[in-house]
């Protein structure tokens, strides 16, 4: 699959593919965090693999955030992420996440 | 109100500022006039640039697929200048309305649109915007059939949005120059749809 943007960090190999079903991990670490809590534990589909970047938990803590990790663009139905979603099933919400916050679901 | 005069202390962030860059002209990392330029620069940044650029993707359609496929080359192809923007563009159509938000923090398109509007950067659009988009939009007076999909893009790590909004009708034979002033920096963020 060919990254959108292409960089020249070292970087880790992507596990995942466009297409593909994968869970966020449900998990609370400390630290300079970008994946929302409100997104953690749902499952969404892969829409495109953005390119590889420096991991920016890594980067807080003043490190290189190498080898850089593969960042995805995650589709969420609307419905899936709030229950109660008052709008078509059809909406959906987009997020850039991370490989290592990704499992297959 | 009684009158405080000319003088009024720094507020916290205020005090934070300058001191953080006093201490960096000092011990000569950047000059005043570096931090000046800067400022200038980004003041100096409007949404016409992003409005150059759907004006440029709706007449021309070969264009249109490039900034598709890679955002920053297709602005880099018309000489704006964009240091480090991953740019990710998101096309309305008939069935499809995008909108950006950035949950996290306020990530915008600045070297693109310029400085967020505040009510981007609050806490109300922000939390709400991914929770009940509908609601959200009909409020800023934008009504979303329910036909139609809603995507709304998490601006939440490197990539940068902008949407593509539809060429509205009644601009037949427009120049882009014509077109682009009718592209506000609220279609770009999908919060509104331009009009002839």
């Amino acid at each position: 699959m060919q990254p959108q943007f292409a960089t020249d960090y070292p970087a880790l190999a992507p596990s995942f593919s466009v297409g593909d079903r994968v869970r966020v991990r449900a998990t609370a670490p400390l630290g300079h965090i970008r994946t929302p809590f409100y997104i953690r534990g749902h499952v969404g589909e892969i829409e495109r693999l953005c390119g590889s970047f420096p991991n920016p938990e890594e980067l807080a803590q003043m490190r290189n955030g190498l080898p850089a990790i593969p960042l995805y663009r995650v589709r969420f139905r609307q419905k899936e992420v709030w229950p109660d979603y008052k709008g078509p099933a059809t909406d959906v919400v987009e997020i850039e996440i991370f490989q290592h916050w990704l499992e297959r679901a | 109100m009684k009158d405080q005069g000319r003088y009024q202390p720094f507020t916290y962030y205020q005090l934070m500022e300058t001191s953080l860059r006093e201490l960096l002209v000092e011990k000569g990392i950047v000059t005043d006039a570096q931090v000046n330029a800067e400022v200038a620069a980004m003041r100096g940044r409007t949404p016409e640039r992003g409005s150059k650029v759907v004006a440029k993707a709706w007449v021309d359609g070969e264009y249109r697929k490039r900034l598709l496929a890679n955002g920053t080359k297709a602005c880099q192809e018309l000489g704006l200048e964009i240091p480090g923007l991953n740019l990710v563009v998101v096309e309305n159509t008939p069935q499809v309305h995008n909108a950006i938000v950035c949950t996290l923090c306020s990530c915008y398109p600045r070297v693109l649109l310029g400085i967020p509007p505040d009510w981007y950067k609050s806490r109300n659009y922000r939390s709400r915007m991914v929770r009940e988009p509908r609601a959200v939009l009909a409020e800023l007076g934008l009504s979303i059939p329910d036909t139609v999909q809603i995507r709304v893009h998490d601006s939440t790590a490197d990539m940068r949005y902008l949407v593509l909004p539809m060429r509205p009708k009644g601009t037949e034979g427009w120049d882009e120059a014509r077109l682009a002033r009718i592209v506000s920096r609220d279609s770009m963020i999908g919060v509104a749809v331009p009009s002839a």
